[in-house]
């Protein structure tokens, strides 16, 4: 027993040393998937109030990019309105639909909500974003992100009560299933923790033709985002000898270097899926 | 000024220079500056060694926070928290300097070259420690080699600066310890 304490007494700064690598090395890998601890919740709102204090300053720099964005948003949303399109009279017939907007409330599947983005990194190889709304303002865990143009950006992992936490694309754990626009197939994206803005597809098989510059966009099988958002489009398709798969290069559709605002997607029927996904796994 | 209020100052501006002026700059992927750590250099000759090392864990801790993914800067502090003494005693110039001077800086290693030295090869440790946890689940060792010493070239360049800039004045402790 004496033994042991003189062992602890001289080689105690050692010890110290290796407790302390352990305590880090084990909050990394705890936090590869979620981390929700009390205290990971009490530093979000510490770090968040900081970092919304000088993202306020830089917000007054980037008004004219904001301005541009919105600009171009509201030309597609415009362009989608129904007065725009006029069918010849002689092939349909105009009906007026009598049905109260607000009944159909109950088919809404989902809700767009806007937030600022209150600190955002690309540099580092798990990246994260920072919204300047939490749970009060209606955000959940799991939520999917999108920039103002609606382009994926990533998915909702954690929040307090007035920030959340979201893992960006560029991010190693995330997993986000995508769509080949053209041909349908569908296969996995995740961030080789290399360049930011350029994703890796993943899963697509080498009978499918592709080309360069196609459109990669969401599949729907997931409950974050909705059918058909953009993602981005090819920059380069690689063959790796010994698998059956492309590795297919994607510039992302949105820009992670100057976020600003972005939409997070509420899914109302997702819990509900969820809910009978978790069944069916306990059945197992 | 005392010497707590002194850490605590250095300590904040280190960490919100980091986060908001170098995590702000895009330089290039390989290349990820750097600073923070100074703090941890700059820390007293006679500290004890555990309390720096709890203090490299604060430190790492906090700049994890920001980034949000808690583990990765704390190991790398942690590390050069614990090697810093070590770097101490092969470079100290002649015997008894550390109780002469109270920090390391040029001026109490003895010149520039074994402060570089110092400040390099602790520099180079972080890097490594932390792109080596980062890459583990990546796995392409040449990007790994690459990025710390790029990025490694990159720190000794604003340590350089940072010395340059903010001239810390050495007080010469009479030596009669």
């Amino acid at each position: 027993m004496r033994n042991i304490f003189l062992f602890i007494r001289r080689y105690f700064n050692f010890l110290l040393f290796l407790v302390l690598q352990f305590i880090s090395i084990y909050f990394i890998i705890r936090t590869s998937r979620y981390h929700e601890a009390a205290f990971g919740n009490f530093s979000n709102q510490v770090t968040g109030k900081i970092n919304d204090r000088y993202s306020n300053i830089e917000n007054y720099f980037q008004l004219k990019k904001t301005n541009d964005s919105l600009i171009s948003a509201n030309e597609i949303l415009y362009n989608k309105l129904k007065l725009n399109f006029e069918l010849p009279d002689t092939v349909t017939k105009m009906v007026i639909d009598s049905i109260r907007v607000d009944s159909i409330l109950q088919y809404r599947k989902f809700t767009y909500m806007n937030a600022r983005v209150a600190a955002n990194s690309v540099t580092a190889q798990n990246n994260f974003i920072v919204l300047s709304r939490g749970s009060a303002g209606n955000f959940r865990k799991g939520m999917g992100i999108v920039d103002a143009s609606n382009a994926v950006v990533g998915t909702i992992t954690d929040v307090s009560e007035d920030y959340s936490v979201v893992m960006s694309l560029l991010h190693k754990d995330s997993r986000i299933s995508a769509k080949l626009l053209k041909t349908g197939e569908t296969g996995t994206l995740n961030w080789d923790g290399k360049e930011p803005n350029i994703i890796t597809l993943s899963g697509i098989g080498k009978g499918v033709k592709i080309s360069k510059g196609d459109s990669i966009i969401t599949s729907g099988f997931s409950t974050t985002f909705p059918k058909g958002m953009m993602i981005g489009k090819v920059e380069g398709i690689y063959t790796e000898s010994g698998s059956s798969f492309f590795k297919i290069k994607v510039r992302s559709a949105a820009n992670f270097y100057n976020l600003q605002y972005v939409y997070a997607i509420d899914n109302a029927q997702g819990e509900e899926i969820n809910k009978m996904l978790d069944k069916a796994k306990k059945q197992l | 000024m005392s010497d707590l209020v002194k850490n605590i100052f250095r300590f904040s501006l280190f960490i919100l220079f980091q986060v908001f002026v170098l995590d702000k700059i895009h330089l290039h992927q390989m290349i990820t500056p750097y600073i923070y750590f100074l703090f941890i250099l700059w820390l007293p000759f006679n500290m004890n060694r555990s309390i720096l090392m709890i203090l490299a864990f604060i430190l790492g801790f906090t700049l994890d926070s920001f980034r949000h993914h808690p583990g990765f800067h704390t190991a790398a502090c942690v590390l050069i928290a614990y090697l810093k003494p070590f770097m101490i005693n092969l470079l100290i110039p002649q015997e008894g300097s550390d109780n002469n001077y109270e920090e390391p800086s040029v001026k109490s290693l003895g010149g520039i070259i074994p402060y570089l030295i110092y400040a390099g090869v602790l520099s180079f440790v972080h890097n490594a420690w932390l792109f080596l946890l980062e890459a583990w689940q990546f796995g392409d060792i040449w990007y790994f080699f690459i990025k710390t010493l790029l990025s490694t070239a990159v720190c000794i360049l604003l340590i350089l600066i940072t010395e340059l800039i903010f001239t810390r004045k050495q007080r010469f402790r009479t030596n009669t310890v």
